[in-house]
């Protein structure tokens, strides 16, 4: 399978987003993008699976190399792993999702999908990007959308959060750039990532060169104390720019630790191991603490988000196979369980008008479809076995308890008891606003869920249930790419 | 006879144009409406006859030399004042005296020319001076506005000054290597506190046209007193070519001094990055804005610069480029608001995009380029100079660098959110623009976009 149509499928998407001539051509032609480039993700899911089964063994399968400023030594060279086509997976679905919930946005519409449809291209390229400069290149492709999309579009201090996201993620980005120019020139002017992980690169070097892109990528993902963007620039983002940044732009900054920090540093990763520990334990049991003390639902999810994440980056610190499994398996189900957690928020707000929780209640009446959905996404955040926020924290723990150290062992006990809290939070807020008696008589007259908006959530929902009743694919997928990784870290 | 058209034929076609205005301008004269397009096709032609019949070469007893890079240079050069012909058709319209500032600018750019062929620092002399003393009547040119004959008298007064110093300099070069033939120079220079005296006046020179801090204090001024036109032509015109001789003298000159330079460059570069980003900061009229960003844009110059290698100018060489694109397009956004309605603070942006969504969107793209965001061009001009930056193992350089991309984005954004999500109760009206000013908009949005992701370009420069 040739890897540049998921580059070119959402950017014909975007060109013609431009040429349309109404809103409903817009929409319709994004629509019909978003639901080629799932096909065309599903199709590689597909074609990779059938690889792996004729034993094809290779890291990486359908390298591509297109040389690229030649005097640098760039290459567009890109090949995905497990890894990779999870993510990109993800990426299909939140694409498809968040094109659906926009359905009624009427203000510059033509402007709203272009750039959507820019942020999904950002993450495809960097999912298969395996030169840092073009990685980095698609990681920054994402600035613009993401600042215009919460300025114009967004809610509250729109302005604010929009400014502290643009200028938080450069600032990751700078720290990025300059571990990349460290790798650059001390393993022999290449950025290719391939050519990179067979370098020799002295312990002193990665213990330099490590806090900067993993710190830079963190910036991305939430790393405590470098997570206030999210709260802000989530619950002022509209509904699907949240969707977007949540499920989507926050993974791709997991996906830098571990693919460029940790497997091209692995020294510098066993030297800051416990300090990733001791920040995501932080992170995970901060998120849900400081979630029970929301009232917004938009910020709910939002520091919730910080506290799942967190499992992610712990993973990573743990150092073992099964840990970077699941931290793996957290983002990819995270991404979708977030996405949808947004969008379900949106659905609501655009019908009550509020995302107070102490100004709902009692809407299952009159929105049943959308209030099981909450339901569903709230148990699966909580870890219900079942869903698949359960398979991947589950395998967080058990990778981290294979670590027998008395350390370890503490910062996964720490780490497990936020899901009480967790608990706390989402069953309080669900139960405030779906269950008991309507407090609100504006809110009798209120209609469920349209077709479009059923779609989305019905597709996230699948998705949901993919990994949490049958993980064995997506474990078949990440396994295999994560012990690439643990053996670089071991010195195999 | 054969060899002088070849190797000067872009100086010759040049001043063939400037001979071409002088006659019409003694002769009958002519309206500036048949005028400007004239001027606009010859400029075209000018910049199109650029990219042939290119020998390399040297004339007048080595005092003059050419190479398939120095016509590069002398082309972006071209295309850049093809461009404020177009982006500022409103200005020169209106202008009395159109004839005559296109005489001021060409002879200005035929100096240039010199400037960057110059194997000997007679000639480098005299051409910097052509180069610089037509400018400041240029800045004079709003002829009813007082702050344009500040503009112009600080100008001339610094240009003087920078002058006097250089030539001091280069009395104490030609003091101590007994020579004023550049290749020559290079060969006899050994480091003696002499010569290091004289290369801190050489640089000191270069540093006021460059406007690096502390030298810069003329910039802002100068720049907001002048017409767009002159500004534009100041701030990337002049400042392109004066970085191109600047680093021919580092490299092929004051090599030998490099354990002088070097230091110097990386002082000075942090504190023209910073200082031109704080100022930046505060600013609300938007020719003083971009002057400040242009000053910072500068000391991202000098991080490749003092790479002292083949990496190092051809970054520089295709930021400016890029640099050309992005702030003329900036420029032109500018020109088209203050000609058709005065206004030319930050705070009179807001709500642009509702009335002006095309220039808006030629606006931001530009500011994104400036800011070095991708997928514009200046993601990878920056990142290009920052990479020749990094070659010599400098990473707290090149970390204070991308730290101050940071401050930068924050005040091009600041200019961003005005023009898309601030609400305003008056935005400015929507503008006409002009056949010319669109095209060139065009070609500045083509440029900004293209650049980039045409990655042969690069590849070209770097082959030069």
């Amino acid at each position: 399978m040739n890897l540049l149509v998921l580059i070119g499928a959402p950017l014909l998407t975007a060109l013609a987003v431009l040429v349309a001539r109404n809103k409903q051509q817009v929409k319709w032609i994004s629509l019909a993008g978003s639901f080629l480039q799932l096909g065309l993700a599903i199709a590689l899911l597909l074609a990779f699976r059938q690889e792996r089964a004729a034993n094809n063994t290779a890291q990486m399968l359908f390298e591509q190399q297109y040389k690229l400023f030649q005097s640098l030594h760039i290459s567009f060279h890109f090949g995905v792993d497990g890894i990779s086509v999870a993510m990109i997976l993800l990426t299909s679905f939140v694409v498809v999702a968040g094109v659906l919930v926009s359905w009624n946005v009427e203000k510059m519409t033509k402007e709203f999908y272009f750039l959507l449809l820019l942020l999904g291209l950002g993450a495809y390229g960097f999912f298969i990007s395996l030169d840092l400069f073009i990685l980095f290149f698609f990681l920054e492709i994402s600035v613009i959308p993401k600042y215009l999309l919460i300025g114009i579009w967004g809610s509250g201090k729109k302005e604010y959060s929009a400014n502290k996201l643009a200028l938080m993620l450069m600032g990751g980005s700078a720290l990025i750039l300059v571990g990349m120019l460290g790798l650059y020139f001390t393993a022999g002017n290449s950025f290719d990532i391939m050519t990179l992980s067979k370098a020799t690169i002295t312990p002193e070097t990665q213990h330099i060169l490590f806090p900067l892109l993993f710190v830079g990528f963190g910036v991305f993902t939430a790393l405590f104390p470098l997570h206030t963007w999210v709260p802000d620039g989530h619950s002022s983002a509209p509904t699907a720019g949240s969707m977007f940044l949540a499920g989507i732009s926050m993974k791709l900054g997991g996906y830098g630790c571990l693919r460029v920090a940790t497997y091209l540093l692995p020294e510098g990763a066993k030297e800051y191991a416990t300090i990733i520990i001791v920040l995501s334990a932080i992170a995970i049991l901060y998120g849900a603490f400081a979630t029970m003390m929301q009232k917004d639902l938009k910020y709910i999810n939002a520091y919730s988000s910080v506290s799942h994440v967190g499992f992610s980056l712990l993973g990573i610190g743990m150092l073992t196979q099964t840990a970077i499994t699941g931290a793996l398996m957290q983002m990819v189900s995270h991404g979708v369980m977030t996405a949808l957690f947004f969008a379900v928020i949106g659905m609501i707000y655009d019908r009550t008008h509020t995302r107070m929780v102490a100004d709902m209640g009692g809407l299952m009446k009159q929105m049943p479809f959308i209030s099981t959905v909450f339901f569903i996404v709230g148990l699966c955040s909580l870890g219900l076995p079942g869903l698949s926020g359960f398979v991947a924290e589950m395998t967080v723990f058990v990778g981290s308890w294979q670590n027998a150290d008395a350390f370890h062992r503490v910062a996964t006990l720490a780490a497990a008891m936020s899901i009480v809290v967790t608990a706390v939070y989402i069953l309080r807020a669900i139960g405030r606003t779906v269950m008991g008696p309507n407090t609100n008589e504006a809110h009798l007259v209120l209609k469920d869920a349209n077709w479009n908006e059923k779609l989305a959530a019905i597709l996230l929902v699948a998705g949901i249930l993919a990994i949490g009743i049958a993980p064995g694919w997506l474990n078949d997928l990440l396994r295999p790419a994560a012990e690439v990784i643990m053996n670089r870290i071991t010195g195999q | 006879m054969n060899e002088l058209l070849t190797l000067m034929k872009s100086e010759l076609v040049l001043t063939g144009i400037i001979f071409l205005l002088l006659f019409i301008k003694i002769g009958k004269g002519m309206k500036n409406e048949t005028l400007l397009p004239l001027v606009q096709v010859l400029l075209l032609v000018n910049f199109i006859f650029g990219f042939v019949l290119n020998k390399e070469g040297r004339l007048f007893g080595d005092m003059f030399y050419t190479t398939s890079l120095i016509a590069f240079q002398k082309n972006i050069l071209n295309l850049g004042v093809y461009l404020i012909s177009l982006l500022c058709t409103d200005w020169l319209k209106k202008t009395p005296h159109l004839p005559e500032f296109f005489l001021l600018l060409l002879s200005a750019l035929l100096g240039m020319f010199f400037m960057i062929s110059s194997a000997n620092l007679l000639i480098f002399y005299l051409s910097l001076e052509l180069a610089s003393i037509p400018v400041a009547a240029m800045a004079n040119f709003d002829l009813d506005k007082k702050r344009s004959a500040e503009g112009a008298m600080k100008m001339i007064l610094s240009s003087a000054f920078s002058s006097g110093i250089l030539l001091f300099g280069i009395s104490l070069v030609y003091g101590s290597t007994g020579t004023i033939s550049l290749p020559e120079i290079a060969g006899r220079l050994d480091g003696s506190t002499l010569q290091v005296l004289a290369f801190i006046f050489f640089f000191a020179a270069f540093a006021f046209k460059l406007s690096i801090v502390p030298f810069h204090l003329w910039t802002a001024d100068v720049y907001e007193g002048s017409p767009i036109a002159t500004t534009a032509f100041l701030s990337v015109i002049s400042k392109g070519s004066v970085a191109f001789i600047f680093m021919t003298m580092l490299y092929r000159v004051f090599q030998p001094l490099l354990d002088t330079w070097y230091p110097m460059l990386v002082i000075l570069s942090i504190a023209t990055m910073v200082i031109g980003n704080l100022f930046a900061l505060r600013q609300q009229n938007i020719k003083r804005f971009l002057a400040f960003s242009s000053i910072a844009q500068v000391g991202f110059i000098l991080v490749a610069v003092s790479s002292n290698d083949h990496m190092g100018s051809t970054a520089v060489i295709y930021f400016v480029l890029v640099y050309i694109f992005s702030n003329l397009a900036a420029f032109g956004v500018a020109s088209v608001i203050a000609e058709q309605t005065g206004k030319e603070r930050i705070d009179d942006f807001k709500g642009f995009y509702k009335t002006n969504p095309f220039l808006s969107w030629i606006l931001a793209l530009a500011l994104f380029s400036l800011a070095g965001v991708p997928p514009t061009a200046g993601f990878f001009g920056k990142l290009f100079l920052l990479t020749a930056g990094g070659a010599r193992a400098a990473y707290w350089f090149i970390t204070v660098a991308a730290l101050n991309m940071i401050i930068s984005l924050y005040y091009y954004l600041r200019v961003v959110r005005a023009m898309f999500m601030d609400k305003n109760d008056t935005p400015i009206e929507p503008l006409k623009i002009s056949a010319p000013v669109r095209l060139g908009m065009i070609i500045c949005g083509a440029g900004i976009i293209l650049t980039g992701l045409l990655s042969w370009i690069y590849d070209y420069i770097h082959s030069l």
